[in-house]
């Protein structure tokens, strides 16, 4: 009787264990299906895509789409060039200024960190919305078409603060009170003892930090006004609403724009955009997970 | 005026001391006074009848008129609305789809499928909706969009995605889906590895099944984290999404009625119509709003659970 009741709770369990494993599987290709779609759509030959329209089996392949980008890479290039510039200085930049920052509010002896804490903080509550802060950085910063309207607007936020700060307090006091007694100051305890110690912590939020310049098109929309000096990701969003691939012919080089692949050339370029994220991603998966998990469970 | 002055005295005295610290913080202080706390007495301009020259506090003040056309055209219920409706669907099923595939995962024994599997779902977290618009356009345009060819072939007629009113809809909340599954589903499984394993080996023992392991021992161990979760989200359910918006709709005013939010709405009244004093007056209500919903979340979470509250 017993045995007969486990192996019919056995075949229940696996039973429910195959529908988990379809119903994952499913999700999982969901998921990678717009990217898969893309990239053979970027492959396929124009006729094709204009006859019988974008397919995930082409009949025939075709380069021609990244022979185009190829050959007229030099706008594509001026977005790369912007884009890694904003998320080099961005990044860099913002983890110097918050884990200074991080590591001041984690010092016990300093007397305001929870004012300070607070007054960081109450940004995430209020803030004087999209208009005001436009008007600031036109009229008051005078940073339009500047690259640093799109630098400095995402360089520092709270929450990396106090993630920041949530680490280096589980830096035990000990080390700070020796390097004291060598007599190091304030910022030499920080470059050379917190620093390094913080690496997991500096990993992620740098990797938070350089996603979303690596993202950025938002600020480049709004402020920025020479088409050279647009960021990768505005470059794509103008290709793609405004239907229009020429974008990325640079001015004086002569296309026949009436032969131009122009459908796989959409998918292509965007393909070309996502390709670094691609390739980091496996590295930056590892410390996403981890900071997620510090950062998120426990605020 | 005596407490005030022995205030600054220990004040700057803290500063001699700490001089260094007091500079290594400057940056982010500089920072958050600029593009923070300078622009929020800027939501002044709400107020008035904003002229470019003038700037903000020359313009003419005019009391609540530019609040009043917004409710008079109907415009501020119909963003209020949408917003509201997407971000009560973007967290409620948002959460219900995480939740699950973070105990579907969890109960995986093959270690390269759960690993390969959580890798592809959070990949698409790191795409920026740039792309996603790419996505869209891919699968969904009228001339050579993958379902058009894929209708066509099966014998249907094609169908015009981008003047179609009652999908987008669908579209947007699938997108949403799409990207943040693996971001929320993380977070869940971190509190499901944290659950101790003994639990489930006594249950074993007395014959549960894996079915009712998950509705007795694991849904009850995620309850409390959902409900926090669910909680700041509504928080913020004023705030949009403009990325995916913007990105998915763009200027395509035929989808407006169904789709435009309060952050979609503030940026054409900035870039298309130049009426800043109008995007102005929406961007304050969102966030006073913002600010009581917050408040009102906080007081809760401190009710049920002190240990989470923001403050």
């Amino acid at each position: 009787m017993k045995t007969s009741n486990m192996l019919f709770a056995n075949r229940k369990d696996r039973a429910l264990l195959a529908v988990f494993y379809l119903l994952i599987a499913v999700f999982a290709l969901l998921c990678l299906f717009p990217f898969l779609l893309m990239i053979t759509s970027s492959f396929m030959e124009e006729k094709e895509i204009l006859s019988e329209g974008y397919k995930l089996i082409p009949k025939k392949i075709s380069f021609s789409a990244y022979e185009f980008l190829f050959k007229n890479s030099a706008n594509l290039l001026d977005a790369y060039r912007v884009t890694i510039t904003i998320t080099v200085v961005g990044t860099f930049l913002g983890l110097f200024f918050m884990s200074m920052a991080g590591y001041v509010l984690c010092r016990k002896d300093f007397k305001y960190r929870n004012q300070i804490s607070f007054f960081i903080y109450f940004t995430t509550l209020f803030s004087g919305g999209l208009i005001p802060s436009y008007i600031l950085m036109v009229k008051g910063l005078h940073l339009q078409d500047n690259i640093w309207s799109m630098i400095l607007p995402g360089i520092m936020s709270p929450w990396s603060i106090f993630l920041m700060r949530n680490f280096m307090k589980s830096i035990p006091d000990s080390l700070y009170e020796s390097a004291t007694i060598d007599g190091a100051g304030d910022f030499r305890i920080y470059w050379q003892i917190f620093l390094p110690l913080a690496k997991p912590s500096l990993a992620t939020i740098g990797l938070f930090l350089g996603l979303a310049y690596w993202n950025e098109w938002y600020n480049g929309m709004l402020y920025m006004q020479t088409p050279t000096k647009f960021p990768l990701q505005y470059f794509l969003q103008r290709i793609v609403s405004q239907a229009n691939v020429q974008l990325l012919i640079q001015k004086g080089a002569t296309v026949n724009t009436a032969e131009l692949p122009s459908e796989s050339i959409k998918m292509a370029t965007a393909l070309v955009a996502i390709g670094p994220i691609i390739l980091a991603y496996p590295f930056a998966q590892k410390y996403f997970v981890s900071g997620l998990t510090i950062g998120a469970v426990k605020g | 005026m005596v407490k005030i002055k022995s205030a600054l005295k220990s004040f700057a005295r803290e500063i001699c001391r700490n001089k260094i610290l007091f500079l290594m913080i400057l940056p982010a202080l500089i920072y958050f006074i600029i593009f923070a706390y300078i622009p929020m007495p800027g939501a002044y301009v709400a107020f008035v009848d904003y002229h470019l020259n003038k700037g903000i506090f020359r313009s003419e003040f005019v009391g609540l008129k530019n609040f009043e056309f917004l409710t008079k055209t109907g415009e501020l219920w119909r963003i209020t609305k949408n917003t509201f409706l997407y971000n009560s669907v973007f967290i409620l099923l948002g959460n219900l789809v995480q939740v699950f595939m973070a105990i579907m995962i969890s109960e995986i024994a093959c270690r390269w499928f759960k690993k390969l599997s959580q890798s592809v779902i959070l990949l698409p977290y790191f795409i920026s909706m740039v792309i996603v618009g790419f996505f869209a356009y891919n699968i969904f345009n009228y001339n050579n969009g993958f379902l058009n060819s894929l209708l066509v072939s099966l014998g249907f007629e094609k169908h015009d995605f981008y003047a179609d009113q009652e999908i987008w809809k669908y579209i947007i909340v699938f997108f949403k889906i799409w990207s943040s599954t693996g971001y929320g589903m993380i977070i869940y499984l971190a509190v499901i590895t944290g659950i101790d394993e003994e639990i489930y080996e006594a249950a074993a023992l007395d014959g549960a099944l894996r079915f009712q392991r998950i509705l007795y021992i694991t849904l009850p161990m995620l309850k409390s984290t959902v409900i926090l979760l669910i909680l700041f989200g509504l928080g913020g359910i004023l705030k949009g999404n403009f990325d995916l918006f913007y990105n998915l709709i763009g200027n395509n005013s035929v989808l407006y009625s169904q789709t435009d939010i309060i952050d979609t709405f503030v940026f054409r009244s900035l870039v298309g119509s130049f009426n800043f004093s109008q995007g102005a007056a929406v961007g304050f209500y969102q966030s006073i709003f913002g600010l009581v919903l917050i408040l009102t979340v906080n007081a809760i979470v401190k009710k049920i659970e002190p240990d989470n509250a923001l403050f």
